[in-house]
C-alpha cells in the first residue's frame, strides 16, 4: 500500500507541472492583466506599461515562468493584487470555509443520495421511483448559481435562514481553527456555531445539488445491477431475511461504483464551490477564485489553480485506496 | 420487545433534547444579533462594500472601497461639504493661496490629537507632506497613483516617476500654521487637498510601523505592518480589526479629541461583490446599507421600505471619436453630424436612472468652470443628414466599440446605452459594426492603447473639485483614444490648470469648455446620478457626489 502512495504521489510531480505551464501561459495570454488590476480604473496605457516594466511582466514569458516557478517551489507564490496578502496565507484563510462547506455539501449527498437511489431502485418503475428519477434530472440540469438565487428569494426569508456569508456581520466569534461551526463548539459559544449552521444550510444544499442527484443515479444503476445477479437469488433461496440480504449483498456490492463517483465528484465540488460561494458570498477559495477572475489577480489565480490541480489528484489517490478497502480483489491486483 | 421499546424512547428523547438546543441556541443567536443591529448606546452598523480595500495608508490608494473606509477613520487638511463638492474646513481651519497659487498656508484647528494620542499639529502636516515627496524605492512611488497626478514628481524619482516636482518644502510656520511652497502653481489646488489620498496620519505611528517599506514581491506589493494594522488618523472612527477570512472591517468610534464626534460605536463594512448579494443581505437585515445598487431596482428597494438615496452627477458619460482610425471623423462636420443626430435627451429620459440630465460639456454641473453658453448641439435629425451630405459621408461605417461585463456609475448598462445610440446613428443613414469587449478583457487596452475604435462608450467619475481632474484627463495631450493632436487646445487647457484657483481659474475652464465643444473631440453624453441605498432605520447619513459619504453623522434605530 505504502509503494502504491509514494508512486502516485510521484506521478502528481509532473501533471502539476505541466498544469503549472497551462495555468500561467493561459493566465498570461489574458486581457488586462495584473497591471491594469493593481491600478484601477484610473490606470493610463502608459501607467500599465511602466508598471509592467517594474514588475517584469514585459520579460519574456519562458523568464516570466521560470521566476514564477523558482518563487513557487519554495511556497511563494507573491501577495495578492486584490488584497496585498501573501496568497499562501490567503488559502490558509480561506481553505476551512471551503472545507466546511464542502464536508456539508457532501454530507447531504451521500447522506440522501444513497437511500433515494436504493428506494428507486427498489420500488423499480413505481411512483417513487419516477419521483426520485425526475427530481434528480433537474438537480443535475439547474445551474448552481441559478439554484442559489432562487434559493435566496424563495427559502432564506420564509425559513429565517441567512443567505449571506458564514456568520452574521459583526458577530464577535472567536476564531481557533477556522472551521467556523467547530471552533463555536469548542469554544461553547453557541450562539456563533448555531449562527455557522444557520449560515451553511442553503450554501450546502445548493453545492449538493449535483452530487445527490449523480449518486442517486449511480446507486439506483448499481444496485439494479446487483440485484439480477445470481449470488442474491442465492442468498434469498438460502432463506437469509430479506434485511441482511439487502445490508450484506445488495449495499456492500452495489457501493463500489457509489464510491469512485463520489469521490469524482468530491474534485468537481471544488467548481462548484466556486458558483456556491459567489452567490452565497461564502467566503472560502471558490470565493477568492471568482474574485480572483474578476481582478485578474495573477499570483492567486496560479496558487488557487495549482492547489484545486492537487487537491483533485490526492483525492483520486483516496478514491483508489477505498477500492481496495471495500473490495479486496482491486488489492490483490 | 423491550429492548426496541428502550431505543425508540432514547430516540425521541434525543430528538426532543436537539430541538430544545436548537431553540435555544436559535433564540441566543436572535439576541445577539438585535444587540449588533443598535442596541445599546450609539450602536453597530454594518455596511455592505462592493469591494475589498486594498491596504489603509491612504497614499499607496486611489480606489473608492479603500478611500471610503479610510474617509471615517483619517482626515484631510481641506474636506468636501456634506452633499456637494464644495470645499469647506478640515483638520485646517483657514486656508490661503498666494504668491500666484505657489503658496499655500494652512491655519490648523488646535486641540486635535491623533487615534494613538499624539498631537496634530504643523510638525505633522510638514512631516506628512515631506514623506510623500522623499518616499524611496520604485514600488512605493509607483503605488502613489494620486501623488504622482498631483504633486508630478519626487525629489529623487524612481521607477515610473519622471516629472518635475510641483512640492518645493513645508514650513512649520508656529504650532498651528503650515506653510507648502510649490515649484509652479497648479489649477488642481486647493481641491486637491481633499484628496483622501493626502490625509494626515500620525507621524509616530508611521515611523512606528514602518510606513514607508512598501516592496515589490513577484506580480505584486507587500505592504508594512502599518497598511495593514495600524493606520492611524484623526478622524471620527479608529481602526479596530480586517478580518480577511470573513470579509470584514471593523471601525470603532474614537473618543480622543475627534475632530467630529461619532454617534456609532461601532462601524463595521461587509465585503459583498455580488450585488444581488448585497441587496439580499438589506433584506436580510444582515447589513443596513450598501453601495451601487443597480438602477432597475431603486423602485423594488424603495418598496421595501430602503431608503435610496440618490447622489448628486460628478460623472460624465461621452461618445468617445477617434480621428485616426476613421479619416472620415477628421472633418468637424461629421463630428457635428453625430453630435445633432443622437437624440440625447430622449435616451437620457428612456434608458438612465432617475436624476440623470443630458451633458451639455464634459464636466458635471457641480464644476467650477462649467459653462451655461457652450455651444449646444440639440437633437436635429434633418441637419446631422445635412452635415453629412456636406462632408460626403453619407453611409460611412462606423466601428462602434462597447464594453461588457461592466457597470459603471455614468454606464449602468453599456449594451443598452449603445443599442439607443447606434439605432440614432443608423437613422442618419450611418451603418454601425458593434464590437462588444469585456471591460477588462480587452476593450480599454483596445480604445485606449490601440485605438483601434472609430467610436466608443467611456466615461469618468471626478475625484475632487477641479475642470481639470475632467478635460485635462480626456483632452490634455494627444491619446489614442480620441487620435487628434490640436495643440491650441492642449495649451488652453494647460494653461487654465496653471491659472491661479479662483475666478481666473474658473473663467480659464469656462473658456475651454467652449473651445472644447466647438472642437467636439466626442460628445457628451450623460451625467448620471449613481445612488446609495441604507435601511429604514438609518438617519443622518448624507449622499456625496465624491462618494464622500462620512458615517460620523449616523445613527441606527
Amino acid at each position: 500500500m505504502l509503494r502504491f502512495l509514494v508512486r502516485r504521489l510521484l506521478q502528481a510531480i509532473p501533471t502539476l507541472l505541466i498544469l503549472s505551464i497551462l495555468i500561467f501561459a493561459w493566465l498570461r495570454s489574458l486581457p488586462g492583466g495584473p497591471a491594469g488590476a493593481l491600478l484601477g480604473d484610473k490606470a493610463t496605457p502608459e501607467k500599465i506599461a511602466d508598471l509592467n516594466k517594474l514588475l517584469g511582466l514585459d520579460d519574456p514569458i519562458f523568464v516570466q515562468y521560470f521566476k514564477f516557478l523558482g518563487r513557487a517551489i519554495t511556497g511563494d507564490f507573491g501577495n495578492s493584487l486584490v488584497s496585498a496578502q501573501p496568497v499562501m496565507s490567503e488559502i490558509g484563510n480561506f481553505l476551512p470555509a471551503t472545507l466546511e462547506l464542502g464536508f456539508c455539501a457532501m454530507l447531504i449527498a451521500v447522506g440522501l443520495g444513497i437511500p433515494f437511489g436504493y428506494l428507486s431502485a427498489r420500488f423499480r418503475g413505481g411512483a417513487v421511483d419516477n419521483i426520485i428519477i425526475v427530481l434528480s434530472l433537474v438537480g443535475v440540469a439547474v445551474p448552481v448559481f441559478f439554484l442559489g438565487y432562487m434559493m435566496q428569494d424563495a427559502l432564506a426569508a420564509p425559513l429565517g435562514l441567512p443567505s449571506q456569508g458564514r456568520q452574521m456581520a459583526g458577530l464577535d466569534a472567536t476564531t481557533v481553527t477556522g472551521f467556523a461551526v467547530f471552533d463555536g463548539i469548542i469554544t461553547q459559544e453557541w450562539d456563533a456555531a448555531w449562527d455557522a449552521i444557520t449560515h451553511l444550510i442553503l450554501p450546502a444544499f445548493a453545492l449538493a445539488t449535483i452530487p445527490l442527484a449523480v449518486i442517486v443515479r449511480i446507486t439506483r444503476a448499481s444496485v439494479l445491477d446487483v440485484l439480477n445477479e445470481d449470488f442474491i437469488r442465492t442468498a434469498n433461496s438460502k432463506g437469509l431475511t430479506q434485511p441482511i440480504v439487502r445490508r450484506r449483498h445488495v449495499l456492500r456490492n452495489g457501493l463500489l461504483p457509489v464510491v469512485t463517483v463520489i469521490g469524482l465528484q468530491t474534485g468537481a465540488l471544488l467548481g462548484g464551490a466556486v458558483l456556491t460561494e459567489r452567490v452565497f458570498n461564502f467566503r472560502g477559495l471558490g470565493f477568492l477564485l471568482a474574485e480572483g477572475i474578476e481582478r485578474r489577480d495573477y499570483p492567486r489565480l496560479q496558487a488557487l489553480l495549482l492547489f484545486g490541480a492537487l487537491v483533485y489528484v490526492l483525492v483520486n489517490t483516496l478514491v483508489d485506496i477505498s477500492y481496495g478497502l471495500i473490495d479486496p480483489r482491486v488489492r490483490v491486483r | 420487545m423491550q429492548q426496541l421499546r428502550v431505543t425508540r424512547a432514547r430516540r425521541v428523547a434525543l430528538i426532543g433534547l436537539a430541538g430544545a438546543l436548537a431553540v435555544s441556541i436559535s433564540a441566543c443567536a436572535e439576541s445577539k444579533r438585535e444587540e449588533g443591529a443598535g442596541g445599546g448606546s450609539g450602536g453597530t452598523m454594518v455596511f455592505g462594500a462592493a469591494g475589498n480595500p486594498k491596504t489603509f495608508d491612504p497614499l499607496f490608494n486611489d480606489d473608492g472601497e479603500t478611500f471610503r473606509i479610510i474617509r471615517q477613520m483619517m482626515d484631510t487638511l481641506i474636506m468636501n461639504k456634506p452633499g456637494t463638492a464644495d470645499l469647506e474646513p478640515g483638520l485646517a481651519e483657514k486656508w490661503e493661496g498666494s504668491n500666484e497659487g505657489k503658496t499655500w498656508t494652512f491655519s490648523l484647528k488646535k486641540g486635535v490629537k491623533f487615534h494613538d494620542g499624539t498631537p496634530f499639529n504643523a510638525e505633522a502636516v510638514c512631516f506628512n507632506f515631506n514623506r510623500m515627496f522623499n518616499m524611496k524605492g520604485a514600488a512605493a512611488q509607483s503605488q502613489m497613483i494620486y501623488y504622482g497626478d498631483v504633486f508630478e514628481g519626487f525629489a529623487k524619482n524612481e521607477g515610473d516617476a519622471s516629472g518635475a516636482p510641483v512640492f518645493k518644502d513645508c514650513q512649520v510656520k508656529d504650532e498651528s500654521t503650515a506653510v507648502l511652497n510649490l515649484n509652479k502653481a497648479k489649477g488642481a489646488f486647493p481641491a486637491a487637498f481633499t484628496l483622501p489620498s493626502f490625509s494626515i496620519q500620525s507621524p509616530d505611528a508611521l515611523k512606528k510601523y514602518n510606513a514607508d517599506q512598501v516592496t515589490q514581491s513577484g506580480d505584486s506589493f507587500s505592504y508594512p505592518e502599518y497598511a495593514l494594522k495600524h493606520p492611524t488618523g484623526t478622524g471620527p472612527f479608529k481602526f479596530e480589526s480586517w478580518d480577511q477570512a470573513k470579509g470584514e472591517i471593523t471601525l470603532s468610534k474614537a473618543t480622543d479629541s475627534p475632530t467630529q464626534t461619532a454617534k456609532l460605536d461601532k462601524l463595521v463594512f461587509k465585503v459583498i461583490p455580488d450585488e444581488n448579494a448585497r441587496k439580499q443581505a438589506l433584506k436580510a437585515g444582515d447589513i443596513q446599507g450598501y453601495d451601487y445598487p443597480s438602477p432597475a431596482d431603486y423602485g423594488l428597494l424603495r418598496n421595501d421600505g430602503e431608503q435610496v438615496l440618490i447622489r448628486p452627477s460628478f460623472n460624465i458619460l461621452y461618445l468617445g471619436i477617434n480621428q485616426k482610425n476613421n479619416p472620415k471623423l477628421k472633418d468637424l462636420k461629421v463630428r457635428q453630424a453625430l453630435a445633432y443626430g443622437l437624440n440625447r435627451a430622449q435616451f437620457v429620459k428612456s434608458k438612465l436612472p432617475e436624476g440623470a440630465e443630458t451633458a451639455t460639456q464634459f464636466v458635471p454641473k457641480a464644476i467650477d468652470g462649467y459653462n451655461e453658453n457652450v455651444t449646444k448641439y440639440d437633437y436635429n435629425l434633418q441637419k446631422a443628414k445635412d452635415l453629412l451630405k456636406e462632408a460626403g459621408a453619407e453611409g460611412m461605417t462606423l466601428k462602434f466599440y462597447y464594453p461588457t461585463e461592466v457597470t459603471r456609475p455614468y454606464m449602468p448598462n453599456p449594451a443598452d446605452i449603445f443599442t439607443s445610440l447606434s439605432e440614432d446613428m443608423k437613422a442618419m443613414g450611418i451603418k454601425v459594426e458593434p464590437i462588444a469587449k469585456p471591460w477588462n478583457g480587452g476593450y480599454k487596452d483596445d480604445v485606449q492603447k490601440a485605438g483601434k475604435h472609430d467610436v466608443h462608450l467611456l466615461g469618468w467619475t471626478g475625484d475632487y473639485n477641479d475642470a481639470g481632474n475632467f478635460v485635462g484627463t480626456f483632452f490634455g495631450r494627444e491619446k489614442p483614444e480620441f487620435g487628434f493632436n490640436d495643440s491650441a487646445l492642449f495649451s488652453a487647457i494647460s494653461a487654465a490648470d496653471a491659472a491661479p484657483a479662483g475666478e481666473a481659474h474658473t473663467k480659464a475652464y469656462q473658456e475651454v469648455n467652449q473651445k472644447i465643444m466647438e472642437y467636439l473631440p466626442a460628445i457628451p453624453i450623460s451625467y448620471g446620478p449613481p445612488a446609495i441605498v441604507v435601511g429604514p432605520k438609518v438617519k443622518g447619513l448624507v449622499a456625496s457626489p465624491l462618494t464622500d459619504e462620512r458615517f460620523y453623522t449616523v445613527t441606527v434605530n
